[in-house]
């Protein structure tokens, strides 16, 4: 059932090599998903109509379709309009995309919980509308939305495993190409859960840290 | 593409409502022991129930499927592909739904445990007439959001050869060469699918608000 030490030293360095591209795709996509989520929601915020209604549909469609339908949209159904991808960047853009639509929400639900009276502040300073969103929005709405922007990388990271679909050398596909070879199959896979938990569960206390200590300061 | 491509597509959307119908099924009954043992008075099942919802949530779905499908089917005991998604989901469904009841549990005013301790209701009556009844109106729209979430989810079943929707549209997209058609189209059915749970959790919601707010 579970696997033998020398099993363990003949696959790690193959499965630590997953995990590093695991772990790549999730900092790019959420490198390039979150300033992407924060211009979606200020176009859905926009008053500009084409501005919101492109905004929307981004997100209407990054969060309505499966991470996984994005994937392969993107990997096997841009070739046929002459754009091909390496199964490495069709990963980091659908995953950006849904990174993107589900950050936007959190950051425009954050940017709105900010008091009415700081804008309002901010105009009577005839701050700009760039200012008062860089000196005035953002730093107490951004408070709001870390613990929730960290959960959601914690997802990503696990999302990252859809792209064993786009044939991408990340962890499952190790581990399951391991199986595959050695007919070890619940081992190989064992040991790779092992490595997804021993990154989210202490990522997940991390988040719970963050949430009470944001929550203790708007207490004050 | 023509309308007989649809076919296979519609047949896969029976198989995906199959799937996210059970597996939510299974993760909304198992959910209530789950929070029992979570809010147990004895530390060892507490922490037990704790520990399983961490790491149940803490592996990724599709890694779940497989650890099923291949890991238990080839080495245990044979399983369909379609009962191994329904095992794997529902148990991910589980530990959510036990963390959306505990949730839920947790919003309830601490007078209404005050007053039924007042009464002198046992635990058990306290939890089924005073607070279950309250946090169920709590849970309903997380829980619809996680419903839809799960139907999404689903999509992971074609890793193991499920023959739900987004399995019909990668079979369409080879068969057909025109990929970006018919992951559009599939996209485009799993967004119609979520729109009757959010209208009915939004009916239900408004439903209940009003049984209460006399």
């Amino acid at each position: 059932m579970f696997p033998t030490q020398d099993e363990i030293s003949a696959w790690l360095p193959d499965l630590l090599g997953g995990l590093s591209i695991s772990l790549q795709v999730t900092g790019l996509s959420l490198l390039i998903g979150i300033p992407f989520g924060l211009v979606l929601a200020l176009g859905v915020l926009a008053k500009n109509r084409l501005l919101k209604g492109v905004s929307l549909f981004l997100v209407e469609v990054g969060r309505g379709a499966p991470a996984l339908v994005l994937l392969q949209f993107i990997y096997f159904g841009l070739p046929s309009t002459g754009l091909t991808l390496s199964s490495f960047s069709a990963a980091i853009i659908a995953l950006a995309w849904n990174t993107g639509a589900y950050t936007s929400e959190i950051i425009r639900a954050s940017l709105q919980s900010v008091a009415l009276g700081q804008r309002e502040a901010a105009e009577a300073l005839g701050l700009s509308r760039f200012d008062e969103l860089r000196y005035v929005l953002l730093p107490q709405g951004l408070r709001v939305a870390l613990p929730a922007l960290l959960g959601f990388s914690i997802l990503i990271f696990q999302g990252t495993s859809l792209c064993f679909t786009i044939a991408l050398p990340e962890l499952v596909s190790r581990a399951y190409e391991i199986g595959s070879t050695t007919f070890r199959y619940f081992p190989a896979l064992l040991a790779a859960g092992v490595l997804y938990a021993a990154i989210s569960i202490p990522a997940a206390f991390l988040v719970n840290h963050v949430e009470k200590r944001a929550g203790l300061y708007a207490q004050r | 593409m023509s309308a007989a491509d649809l076919l296979p597509l519609l047949r896969g959307l029976t198989w995906t409502v199959a799937l996210t119908a059970g597996a939510f099924l299974i993760g909304a009954v198992l959910g209530v022991p789950l929070l029992a043992a979570r809010q147990s008075r004895l530390w060892p099942l507490r922490f037990l129930a704790m520990t399983a919802i961490q790491i149940v949530r803490a592996i990724p779905p599709i890694l779940w499927l497989f650890i099923i499908f291949f890991g238990l089917g080839m080495g245990v005991m044979p399983i369909s592909p379609f009962n191994a998604a329904l095992m794997g989901l529902g148990l991910i469904a589980a530990a959510n739904m036990a963390e959306i009841y505990r949730g839920a549990v947790a919003s309830i005013h601490f007078g209404q445990w005050e007053a039924s301790a007042a009464l002198d209701l046992g635990r058990w009556s306290i939890f089924r007439d005073i607070i279950a009844p309250q946090a169920f109106r709590v849970a309903l729209p997380s829980a619809a959001s996680y419903l839809i979430g799960l139907m999404k989810e689903t999509a992971v079943a074609s890793t193991i050869g499920v023959a739900e929707l987004a399995y019909q549209g990668n079979q369409l997209s080879q068969l057909t060469f025109r990929g970006l058609e018919v992951f559009a189209l599939v996209g485009l059915f799993y967004v119609l699918l979520s729109l009757p749970i959010a209208w009915l959790s939004r009916v239900a919601d408004g439903y209940l608000r009003a049984k209460v707010a006399r």
